[in-house]
């Protein structure tokens, strides 16, 4: 609409393509050995475990309420700037207690991602529960945007970037085939923690009972007597923690945040959900990882390879297998 | 037989394009209303021909500024970088033309393809996919050096003009209308209305679904090519997902299959759009404080949530302004 606003928007939108800031964009020739290494593979794991965390939370809003939650990437932006926000406040008490701080903030952002995710469903998506579908998905790109421009909007935070501080301070251990910082074990770990305990609580607990009742069949779950808002609300506010744990790890790892940050690794995440097989849990998990690594491959070949190649593995997939590599098959209802 | 009421419409559309030119003329609006209106009728170019997508056939489209990037690249493309012509050049005038002509064929010939995947998949699945097309168009325009990459197309003419925009902008409405009240139409409204009954009764879904995306895909590239040539660049962001989403509020705002509902909502969005700007610059001017052109975009958001909660069905629902409306015989 206006040059000037096209002007503000060129700037982010060129660094928003995700985590190109980490990428190894080589020209010229490009031997098979370098894109194919084990630091690529390690690069590709950790990217794969920050996609895995978003795409659990859209895998499971999915598969609850069938709506692509376009304001997810969001809550993983949010989960950033929360924990950037509890480090500053905290940071003085706890001099030289790392271990506490590293939990506070690791609380902060996983309760403001699920806090927010919760509003949203609340205030928006509630209302539009049983109207047609696609006005819940219109309604969830207004709430992305209205984030997105409201974070960037509020003084405090301001669209521009801000660096992400040393929770814990980096070490870097050279394994001869890769180098390996302590911040790939922890993104690792902590995504692998957070995936098993989800994985716990959806197959032993009554809530993950009633999560599953609810994503069979709605009506037939409500008939059962399971408060299905009830269920849908910790839905969010799960996927929203996780969205937030996210936010912090990508802050850590590549220390830069800005209110636009969860676009890009927010559908990507999403094309990993389908290509897993949207509504499936281990799927996210599978397609998250497929997705990490196929793009830090790609990446290492060619830049431009690497930022398209997300979207043509969703094309892909829904053209050769639309419920994806793990997804349950369903017939459309007459 | 439907009886034409076209006359009515003619006579509406050139008193606006004689008001507008007079009001120019003796200079009781200056060039920068002028400018805002010519953006008004390019996006009443892209409102209505996205409804034809979403509104009536039911496809669910968010890379509608893709075609239009095509169109503009390809338009600008020619015009600037392979035949240089200029305004006052003779023959510029028609060698403009006929670039954004082009333009829009080859957004259709991008639409015919967006079409096929959209042959399999449904809703939020179709949202998706044309996201990411729109995606994939401004990564590549970001990375072909020869149209400038991030930097944009630059020094594109300024053809674009009030007459040539308000030409595009009426042939566009008319056939789109005169599309939908076809028999043409009727079948793209039947598969928004039920796929598999309309397919039932022996339309051709897949055709048709094709069809809209090429037709609505033309008319996005034609508008992207006027854009291209009245702000003289192209630039990769220009063509990104947030833009499409503006055209989006507009239908949903106007009213989803409705073409009056569109061309109000597309003029209404953009003055809005403009007096936000600068009734924000003006707040942060006298007040002093740190607001910036975000808040635009805030409200804008909050509108379209508004919208989605409060009035799903948009300001005009699906009614059409007599003007624009083909009386049914009875």
């Amino acid at each position: 609409m206006s040059i000037g606003l096209f002007r503000i928007r060129a700037n982010l939108e060129h660094s928003v393509t995700g985590f190109a800031n980490i990428r190894i964009a080589r020209k010229g020739t490009v031997r098979m050995g370098s894109i194919f290494n084990a630091q690529q593979i390690v690069n590709g794991l950790q990217v794969g475990s920050i996609y895995a965390l978003i795409a659990l939370g859209y895998t499971m809003v999915y598969g609850i309420v069938r709506l692509i939650n376009f304001a997810h990437g969001d809550f993983y932006m949010i989960g950033a700037y929360a924990s950037y926000g509890a480090f500053f406040l905290f940071n003085s008490f706890f001099v030289g207690k790392t271990g506490i701080l590293a939990f506070i903030v690791l609380a902060a952002s996983m309760l403001a991602g699920g806090v927010i995710a919760m509003l949203a469903n609340q205030l928006a998506y509630k209302p539009l529960r049983y109207k047609p579908k696609l006005s819940s998905l219109i309604t969830a790109i207004g709430v992305s945007m209205f984030l997105e421009y409201f974070f960037s909007a509020l003084p405090m935070i301001g669209p521009s970037y801000r660096s992400f501080p040393d929770i814990i301070p980096k070490v870097e251990i050279n394994l001869g085939l890769a180098t390996i910082s302590n911040y790939v074990v922890i993104d690792i770990a902590v995504a692998a923690i957070l995936m098993v305990g989800l994985t716990i609580l959806v197959r032993k607990s009554v809530l993950g009972k009633a999560m599953r009742a609810v994503s069979q069949d709605k009506d037939a779950a409500r008939l059962m007597g399971i408060d299905i808002e009830k269920v849908i609300g910790y839905t969010f506010l799960i996927g929203g923690a996780f969205a937030g744990v996210a936010g912090l790890l990508a802050g850590m790892t590549y220390p830069r945040i800005f209110p636009y940050m969860g676009i890009q690794p927010g559908l990507k995440a999403f094309i990993a959900a389908v290509l897993g097989g949207i509504g499936s849990i281990p799927g996210a998990v599978l397609g998250a990882y497929i997705m990490g690594l196929a793009e830090t491959f790609a990446s290492a070949y060619n830049s431009l390879i690497g930022e398209g190649i997300a979207f043509a593995i969703l094309i892909l997939v829904l053209l050769i297998r639309p419920r994806g590599l793990l997804g349950e098959k369903t017939a459309d209802k007459i | 037989m439907a009886k034409f009421k076209l006359p009515k419409f003619l006579i509406a559309a050139v008193l606006f394009y004689a008001v507008i030119e007079l009001l120019y003329t003796f200079e009781l609006m200056n060039g920068y209303i002028l400018h805002i209106i010519n953006q008004s009728l390019i996006y009443v170019i892209l409102a209505v021909s996205l409804n034809l997508i979403n509104g009536i056939t039911g496809q669910f489209s968010l890379g509608h500024m893709g075609f239009a990037g095509v169109g503009a690249y390809v338009s600008g493309t020619l015009t600037t970088l392979i035949f240089k012509i200029n305004p006052s050049a003779p023959g510029g005038m028609l060698i403009f033309v006929l670039s954004i002509i082009a333009g829009g064929i080859a957004a259709a010939f991008i639409g015919f393809l967006i079409g096929f995947p959209s042959l399999r998949l449904k809703g939020d699945y179709l949202a998706i996919v044309t996201l990411g097309f729109g995606e994939i168009i401004r990564t590549i325009f970001n990375n072909i050096d020869y149209v400038g990459g991030p930097r944009g197309l630059l020094g594109i003419p300024k053809f674009s003009n009030f007459t040539i925009i308000f030409i595009a902008t009426f042939l566009t409405i008319i056939i789109i209308r005169n599309l939908i009240q076809s028999s043409h139409g009727r079948a793209m409204l039947s598969i928004r209305e039920n796929e598999l009954a309309s397919e039932l009764v022996g339309i051709d879904t897949t055709k048709y679904k094709v069809l809209a995306f090429s037709i609505g895909a033309f008319f996005a590239g034609i508008a992207g090519g006027l854009f291209a040539h009245l702000l003289q660049l192209a630039h990769p962001t220009q063509f990104g997902f947030i833009k499409s989403v503006e055209v989006l509020i507009m239908i949903y705002a106007g009213g989803v299959g409705s073409i009056t509902g569109s061309m109000i909502a597309a003029f209404a969005l953009t003055f809005l759009s403009e007096g936000l700007r600068l009734g924000i610059r003006f707040i942060a001017d006298t007040t002093g404080l740190p607001i910036g052109g975000e808040w635009r975009m805030v409200i804008y958001s909050l509108l379209l949530i508004f919208i989605m909660l409060f009035r799903t069905e948009g300001l005009m629902g699906t009614k059409e302004s007599r003007l624009i409306k083909i009386k049914e015989a009875d």
